[in-house]
């Protein structure tokens, strides 16, 4: 099938940037988008022009590395996956596919489609992990955890950091990415002891980089490759007030 | 407590809050309204009315009503700002996925109903504070200001009228987002309850919507 690609090209983060349109025929049904641009890039190699840079890594929707903005929405039309799991089975033949970088101020572009997503690293470092002694490793059952909370902890644990919140967000908002990580620890038994200060130094990092406001659009949740619900934000809030007010 | 209000969640806390008052002033205030068209005289209105425009308590809840108005708008604009700032370069193609519609649009939405706020509050609330408007004798006791013909005066102009009811469904629109989402902020998501409360949403926004637009319509085809 044939497609016209209209990308995003940007050749550092002080460029301009603009979008250059691709005609290109040799497109397969049985090709993922990622490999759609990777068969791209060998024909702009071969004709002496420089390939589309673009993140990518594991490509099978665990890493978040991967993620494009793709006519107008993050990951591109399908629902739950990364842009790695995006087949080119979800575009007709003849379509004119839009891709632009996440944009957002706290992620810059790197170069065309990369953006610079250690904003999240830095919130993350703020607090989003657990302090553990070193030593033997502690009994696997010492700590009960009732299985409802596992549960729910572990659907805020796979968030893979991929940005797409903050991508599909109206205000550039990280409050999504913030929520799964303060939710996944504050439910656990392990999580607790520093709960206070993890809700705290995370979401002054988090408004500190320049991410917008959350307005409880829903974009993030419908858009996340993970499936990341808004109770988590809602969680996030009831963290943070007690943190901060009792 | 330090420095909460200076935090994105902090402001959202005060807009949430200040949003919760308004609903529930607006609940007071079409009540107050619906007496123009449930009752035969105009007493009950007038009387309601000079009881809110002299009760000592009422004078307090005014004063705190405007600082809420004005607690919720300048904090917004705080917030809306910063969240233009966040996305510098606009995307070609804008993102559909909102799951709440009207949520897109809040910003603009309010800034109409700021206003309708001041059109209404220069059309009414002033006048009768510092203008002049007729007064009424009821039980020949008490002299009232009369506020209902001033209202029913009003209504027979289908301009007004229809401006009237154009402002009611914005607000009906701010209101079904709004709802819902000020609880979200404050923390409140619970599997069995947030379903219910966003039915009670769309409940109170159609009742209030429908409730002050039902106003001018009676009296425009009936006064």
């Amino acid at each position: 099938m044939k497609v016209r690609l209209k990308i995003w090209r940007q050749e550092n983060a002080k460029a301009k940037g603009a979008f250059v349109t691709y005609d290109f025929e040799e497109v397969s049904t049985e090709m993922s988008f990622l490999e759609m641009l990777d068969a791209l890039n060998q024909k702009l190699i071969k004709k002496g022009d420089s390939p589309i840079a673009f993140d990518s890594d594991c490509r099978e929707g665990i890493c978040g590395s991967c993620g494009l903005y793709i006519n107008g929405r993050p990951n591109g039309p399908e629902k739950g996956i990364s842009t790695c799991q995006l087949s080119m089975r979800a575009f007709k033949d003849g379509d004119t596919i839009y891709v632009e970088p996440w944009r957002a101020k706290p992620f810059p572009v790197i170069k065309d489609l990369i953006v610079d997503r250690s904003a999240f690293d830095k919130i993350l470092h703020a607090c989003g992990f657990i302090s553990v002694n070193t030593g033997s490793a502690p009994d696997g059952n010492s700590i009960l955890v009732p299985k409802e909370y596992s549960d729910l902890a572990f659907d805020s644990s796979v968030c893979i950091g991929c940005g797409a919140c903050v991508a599909a967000c109206k205000n550039a908002s990280a409050m999504l990415f913030v929520s799964a990580k303060v939710s996944h620890l504050a439910l656990l038994p392990q999580g607790r002891p520093e709960a206070r200060e993890r809700v705290k130094n995370m979401v002054m990092e988090m408004d500190r980089l320049g991410f917008g406001n959350c307005t409880n659009t829903g974009a993030c949740e419908a858009e996340c490759p993970k499936e990341i619900n808004l109770t988590n934000i809602a969680r996030l809030n009831r963290e943070y007030f007690t943190a901060k007010i009792l | 407590m330090s420095n909460i209000f200076n935090s994105s969640i902090g402001k959202k806390l005060i807009v949430a809050l200040a949003g919760f008052f308004l609903i529930l002033f607006l609940l007071v205030h079409m009540g107050i309204n619906l007496t123009l068209i449930l009752a035969e005289s105009s007493k009950p209105f007038n009387v309601a009315a000079h009881f809110m425009g002299t009760n000592i308590i009422i004078k307090v809840f005014e004063v705190i009503l405007f600082a809420v108005f004005l607690l919720h708008i300048i904090y917004v604009l705080i917030l809306q700002i910063q969240n233009w700032i966040a996305r510098p370069k606009r995307y070609k193609i804008p993102n559909f996925s909102q799951i709440s519609f009207f949520s897109k649009f809040m910003i603009w939405l309010g800034g109409i109903i700021l206003i309708f706020l001041v059109i209404h509050l220069t059309d009414f609330y002033f006048k009768s504070k510092f203008g002049h408007i007729e007064e009424i004798t009821y039980d020949n006791i008490r002299y009232y200001t009369d506020l209902s013909s001033l209202v029913i005066q009003k209504f027979q102009i289908p301009g007004i009228v229809i401006f009237y009811i154009a402002c009611f469904l914005i607000l009906g629109f701010h209101l079904w987002h709004g709802f819902q989402s000020a609880f979200q902020t404050l923390g409140l998501n619970h599997k069995v309850y947030t379903p219910v409360i966003k039915k009670l949403g769309m409940v109170y926004t159609i009742v209030v919507v429908s409730g002050f637009t039902i106003i001018p319509l009676i009296i425009y085809f009936t006064q």
